[in-house]
C-alpha cells in the first residue's frame, strides 16, 4: 500500500521537474539553445509569487494595508505571477540572447550568456534580499482525503498533477493545432523558411519564452505552496536536474519533457524508498547518464544525421 | 590481387536503396571515373570505401584486406585519400597545418616523445614538414603555406585539398567532383594538375565527376551509374555512344 | 644563447619571487594570492584545451579538481599528518619533499582516469550532450564524497598542513609557493609542447571538421582520450596544489560554481589561445581579490562582465591567437616554436 504513497509523491515531485523541462525543451526546439538560466526563472517566479501573495494579504512585501481573502489573494497571484515570470523571461532574450542572435554569434556565447544570466539572477536575489530564507504564506486549506490502506493524498498534490498535465495537454494543442505552434515546430528544422510564410522570428521566440517561462512560473508558485521555504539558489539544482530530464526524455520534443520529469521524480522517491536520501542526487544523476548513454538521443529524440 | 576490390556492395539507407550490388575492380596506376545523374549513389561509394557508412551488403577489399568494420582513419592508413564535393580544408589552420596533419597515421612519435621533445620526435617533425614541403613546391602552393583557407581563392583552395589528400602518400586517390565550382581556367589547370599526379606519383586516381572534359580528357576508364545500380562500364568512346547513358543523363528523346 | 632567455628570465623571476617570500619581503597575503593565481593558470590552461582548442564544452572542470585534490591529500595525509581515521604518519618527516610531488602525481593520475570516464561518450556526442555529461559527473563526484563520511563527508578533512611543515623542518623555505609555480610552469609548458607538435594539431582538426579529420587519418577517438585525460589530469593536479595551500578539503569547494569560474576564465581569454588562458587567470584572480569588497556583488558583477564581454568581443582577450602572434619578435627569445 505504501507504493501508492510513493507513486502519488514521485507524481507531484515528477510535476516541477516536468513544469521546468517544458521550458527548457520549448526553447531548446526552437532555438537550439540551452537555456541555462530557466531554472533560475523558476527561482524568480517563486519569489515573485511571493511578494505578490504576501502584499494581498497584507503581511508584508509592498505593505499596501491590502487584507485580501486567502482563496482570492491566490487566484490573482497565480495568473500575475506568471505573467510577470513570463515578463522576465522576455526581457531576458530580447536583451541578452537577441543581439547575439542578431549578429549571427556563434551559439555557444549564447549560452554562456544564458549561464551567466543565471548567476546574475541567483546572485542579484542573494545580494539584493539577503541570505535570510523567506516563507511562503499558506494560502489555501489543506485538505487531506484518505484513500484507505494509509495513502493519503492532499488537495494540493492533486492540484499540482493535474495542472502539469494540464499544461502538458495546452502546449500539445498549441505546438499540433495553432499556426503558431507550428511555426515552432517548423523553426527547428529550418529557420529561414518560416519567415517566409508570414510569421516573423522574433514573434516565434517570444511566444516560446512566454510559454517556457510562463510554465516556470506556475511551477514556480506551486512550488512555493508545496515546499515554502524559498532560497536564492533553489532554482539552481532543480533547474539542472530538469534540464538533464528533457534531455533523457529528447530534447525538443515536449512529450520527452513531461516523461523525462516525470521519471525524475520516479527515480528520485524510488531511491530515497530504499536508500538513505544523502544517496539522492547521485543516483537521480547516475541513472540519467545511464539512460543517455543507452539512448543518447533520449527517448522521443531523434537521432540527426551529418551528410558529407 | 587488385588494388581495390568491391563485389556486391549495397548500401540501403531506410527504404532507399542508395548504391545497389556495386561492383568494381581497380588495379594500380588507373585513372577512373565515376559518372552518374546527381543522387545516383556516387557520393556515398567513396563514402562507404571511406570507411564513413558500412555496407549493407557486399566487401570493400583494399590490397586484399576487407575493410569492412575499419574506421575511416584506419582506411586512410591503407593507403586512401580523398577530397570532398564542398571543399572541407581546416579553416582556422594555414595551409601547410593542412597539409602536415593529413600524416597523422605515420607521425612515428609517441605522445612522450612529443613532451619531451626527444631526438626522434625532432626528426619525424622534420620528415613530416619535408614532405608538406614538397607537396607544396611540386603543386606551386608554397607561396601560400602560410595563408588561411578561406582567403585564397577556390581553385587555389581545391588545388590545397588535392594536396592534403597526396599528404597521405595514397595508393588510391578519390576525387569527388574536384572541379566543380570552378571556372574554365581553373578546370584547365585541374585536368594538368591531376594527369601531373598521375604521371609522377604510382596512384590510381578515381574520381567522380560531371564535366564531361575533365573525364574524357583523362580517364581511361568510366563507370555510369544511376539511381545508385551500375549502367555502364568501359573506354570513353563505348560509354559516349552507350543509349542506356544518353538516356538517363538527357532523356528518352534520342539525338 | 638568445633563444633561451625566455626560459632564463622566467626562471629568475620564480626565484626572486621565492626569495620575496622567504624573507617575508611579501607578506602573506600576497604569496597566497600567487598561490591561487598558479592554481588558477593551470585550471584555466587545461579546460582550455578541451573547450577552447577542441570546441567542446565541458561543464565539470570542478569535478576533476576535486578527484585530484581529494586523492592527493589523503596521499599526503597517510603520509606525512597523524589523524584520526587514518592513524600514523607512514613515512619520516624527511620525505615530505619527495613525497609531496608522489602524491600530487597521484591525483593527476586519479583525476586522468576520471577524465577517461568522461572521455568515452564523447566519441559518439558533442556540443550540448557533453555538457550535459560533465556537469553530471561533477555532481555525481560531489555527491559522492558527501556521502563518504570515512573521508569526511560534507565536511572534508585537514592535516595537509603536516607535510608543509614537515618539508619545512628539513630546510625553511616556503615550500608550498614553489611547487605551485614549478606546477604551473610545468603546465603552461607540457601544454605548449602539445599543441605546437603536429600531433596536438589534430585536436583543433577535429573541432573545425572532425569528419575531415577522420577520413584524412586523424585517429579522432585517441585525440579526444589524449585531449580529455591531459585536461582533467592536469586539473587533478591543480586540485592538489589547492588543497596544499588551503590546508584542507571539502567538496563544495570543487562544485558548480567552480567549473563555472574556470569557464569564465577560459572564454576571458580566448577560446584556442594559451597565452589567453593564462593571462585570463591571472586577470581572474586580480579580480576577485580586488573585488573582495562586493562581497555577495562580486559574483553580480563578474557574470554582468562576461555577459557584456559575450555581447561586445567574445573571441575574449586574444581570440585564438598567442602572444608570440601579437610580439613576433618575442619569437627571437624562446627556443620552442
Amino acid at each position: 500500500m505504501e507504493i501508492f504513497q510513493h507513486i502519488l509523491n514521485a507524481l507531484q515531485f515528477g510535476s516541477f521537474y516536468a513544469l521546468i523541462a517544458l521550458g527548457y525543451t520549448l526553447v531548446y526546439g526552437v532555438l537550439r539553445l540551452i537555456n541555462f538560466a530557466h531554472g533560475d526563472i523558476f527561482m524568480v517566479g517563486a519569489y515573485l509569487a511571493y511578494f505578490i501573495a504576501v502584499t494581498l494579504l497584507g503581511i508584508g512585501g509592498l505593505n499596501l494595508g491590502m487584507h485580501i481573502d486567502p482563496a482570492l489573494a491566490l487566484a490573482i497571484t497565480v495568473p500575475v505571477t506568471m505573467i510577470l515570470t513570463a515578463l522576465v523571461g522576455v526581457t531576458l532574450e530580447r536583451t541578452a540572447y537577441r543581439p547575439l542572435r542578431r549578429k549571427g554569434a556563434d551559439r555557444l556565447y549564447v549560452v554562456i550568456t544564458a549561464l551567466m544570466a543565471g548567476l546574475v539572477l541567483e546572485n542579484g536575489n542573494l545580494a539584493l534580499l539577503g541570505a535570510s530564507r523567506k516563507r511562503f504564506p499558506d494560502m489555501i486549506d489543506k485538505v487531506v482525503w484518505n484513500l484507505g490502506g494509509g495513502v493519503s493524498v492532499t488537495n494540493l498534490k492533486v492540484i499540482v498533477i493535474v495542472a502539469a498535465i494540464g499544461v502538458f495537454m495546452l502546449l500539445q494543442f498549441i505546438v499540433t493545432r495553432t499556426k503558431i505552434g507550428m511555426a515552432m515546430r517548423g523553426i527547428s528544422y529550418d529557420k529561414f523558411a518560416i519567415p517566409l510564410m508570414g510569421i516573423p522570428l522574433d514573434t516565434i521566440i517570444v511566444v516560446t519564452f512566454v510559454l517556457g517561462s510562463g510554465m516556470a512560473g506556475l511551477a514556480g508558485i506551486l512550488f512555493a505552496m508545496s515546499y515554502p521555504i524559498l532560497e536564492p539558489y533553489m532554482g539552481a539544482l532543480i533547474g539542472w536536474k530538469a534540464f538533464i530530464a528533457a534531455v533523457v526524455g529528447g530534447i525538443g520534443d515536449i512529450r520527452g519533457a513531461i516523461v523525462g520529469g516525470f521519471m525524475l521524480g520516479f527515480i528520485e522517491i524510488g531511491v530515497v524508498a530504499v536508500f538513505p536520501s544523502t544517496l539522492r542526487d547521485l543516483f537521480a544523476f547516475s541513472v540519467l547518464l545511464i539512460i543517455l548513454w543507452l539512448k543518447p538521443t533520449g527517448i522521443y529524440g531523434v537521432a540527426q544525421t551529418t551528410k558529407i | 590481387m587488385s588494388l581495390l576490390e568491391i563485389n556486391g556492395l549495397t548500401r540501403r539507407f531506410g527504404g532507399l536503396i542508395a548504391v545497389n550490388d556495386f561492383n568494381i575492380e581497380l588495379g594500380e596506376h588507373e585513372l577512373v571515373a565515376l559518372i552518374g545523374p546527381n543522387g545516383a549513389g556516387k557520393t556515398t561509394v567513396f563514402n562507404l570505401i571511406s570507411g564513413f557508412y558500412q555496407p549493407s551488403e557486399g566487401y570493400i577489399r583494399l590490397k586484399g584486406k576487407d575493410t569492412k568494420g575499419l574506421r575511416p582513419h584506419q582506411v586512410t592508413a591503407l593507403g586512401v585519400a580523398r577530397t570532398f564535393q564542398g571543399i572541407r580544408l581546416w579553416g582556422e589552420m594555414h595551409v601547410l597545418d593542412n597539409i602536415r596533419i593529413a600524416q597523422h597515421y605515420r607521425l612515428g612519435y609517441s605522445l612522450l616523445d612529443c613532451f619531451l621533445r626527444t631526438k626522434n620526435y625532432t626528426l619525424r617533425e622534420k620528415a613530416i614538414d619535408d614532405i608538406a614541403w614538397e607537396l607544396l613546391e611540386a603543386m606551386d602552393l608554397k607561396d601560400c603555406a602560410y595563408e588561411l583557407p578561406r582567403n585564397l581563392p577556390y581553385g587555389v583552395q581545391r588545388r590545397v585539398e588535392i594536396a592534403r589528400a597526396m599528404s597521405v602518400k595514397p595508393s588510391l586517390l578519390l576525387l569527388d567532383e574536384p572541379a566543380a565550382g570552378l571556372n574554365s581556367a581553373d578546370v584547365e589547370g585541374l585536368i594538368k594538375l591531376v594527369r601531373w599526379i598521375y604521371d609522377n606519383y604510382p596512384v590510381t586516381i578515381w574520381m567522380i565527376e560531371h564535366q564531361m572534359k575533365v573525364v574524357m580528357s583523362l580517364c581511361s576508364r568510366i563507370k555510369v551509374v544511376d539511381f545508385g545500380t551500375t549502367i555502364a562500364d568501359g573506354s570513353p568512346e563505348e560509354i559516349q555512344k552507350n543509349h542506356t547513358v544518353i538516356k538517363a543523363y538527357l532523356g528518352d528523346d534520342t539525338i | 644563447m638568445q633563444k633561451y632567455t625566455a626560459t632564463i628570465v622566467l626562471f629568475a623571476f620564480i626565484a626572486l619571487l621565492v626569495v620575496l617570500a622567504q624573507f617575508s619581503i611579501l607578506d602573506r597575503y600576497y604569496v597566497s594570492v600567487l598561490m591561487f593565481m598558479g592554481v588558477n593558470v593551470i585550471l584555466a590552461s587545461s579546460l582550455n584545451l578541451v573547450n577552447g582548442y577542441m570546441g567542446e564544452f565541458s561543464c565539470g572542470h570542478g569535478g576533476f579538481m576535486c578527484v585530484g585534490a581529494y586523492v592527493s591529500s589523503l596521499c599526503t595525509v597517510l603520509m606525512f599528518s597523524k589523524n584520526q581515521i587514518l592513524g600514523a604518519p607512514l613515512l619520516p618527516p624527511q620525505f615530505a619533499f619527495i613525497g609531496f610531488p608522489l602524491a600530487l602525481m597521484a591525483g593527476s593520475a586519479a583525476a586522468a582516469i576520471a577524465g577517461l570516464v568522461v572521455a568515452v561518450p564523447s566519441f559518439k556526442t558533442r556540443g550540448d550532450y557533453l555538457a550535459i555529461i560533465t556537469l553530471a559527473a561533477n555532481y555525481i563526484v560531489i555527491s559522492a564524497i558527501n556521502n563518504m563520511e570515512i573521508i569526511g563527508g560534507p565536511r572534508g578533512f585537514m592535516g595537509m598542513s603536516a607535510t608543509e611543515r614537515a618539508m619545512q623542518d628539513m630546510l625553511n623555505i616556503p615550500w608550498v609557493l614553489i611547487f605551485v609555480l614549478l606546477g604551473t610552469v610545468f603546465t603552461v609548458w607540457i601544454l605548449r609542447r602539445f599543441v605546437s607538435s603536429t600531433l596536438g594539431k589534430g585536436v583543433p582538426a577535429i573541432c573545425q571538421d572532425e569528419i575531415a579529420a577522420e577520413i584524412m587519418s586523424v585517429d579522432t577517438n585517441r585525440m579526444k582520450l589524449i585531449a580529455f585525460m591531459l585536461s582533467s589530469g592536469l586539473a587533478g593536479l591543480a586540485g592538489g596544489l589547492y588543497a596544499q595551500v588551503l590546508g584542507y578539503v571539502n567538496p563544495q569547494s570543487f562544485d558548480i560554481m567552480r567549473s563555472t569560474e574556470v569557464m569564465v576564465m577560459v572564454y576571458l581569454g580566448g577560446m584556442g589561445s594559451l597565452s589567453g588562458a593564462a593571462l585570463a587567470a591571472i586577470l581572474f584572480t586580480v579580480l576577485m581579490e580586488a573585488l573582495r569588497f562586493l562581497d555577495v556583488w562580486k559574483w553580480v558583477v563578474i557574470p554582468l562582465l562576461l555577459i557584456l564581454l559575450m555581447q561586445f568581443r567574445p573571441e575574449g582577450l586574444m581570440g585564438n591567437k598567442e602572444l608570440s602572434d601579437l610580439f613576433p619578435k618575442l619569437r627571437k627569445y624562446y627556443s620552442f616554436k
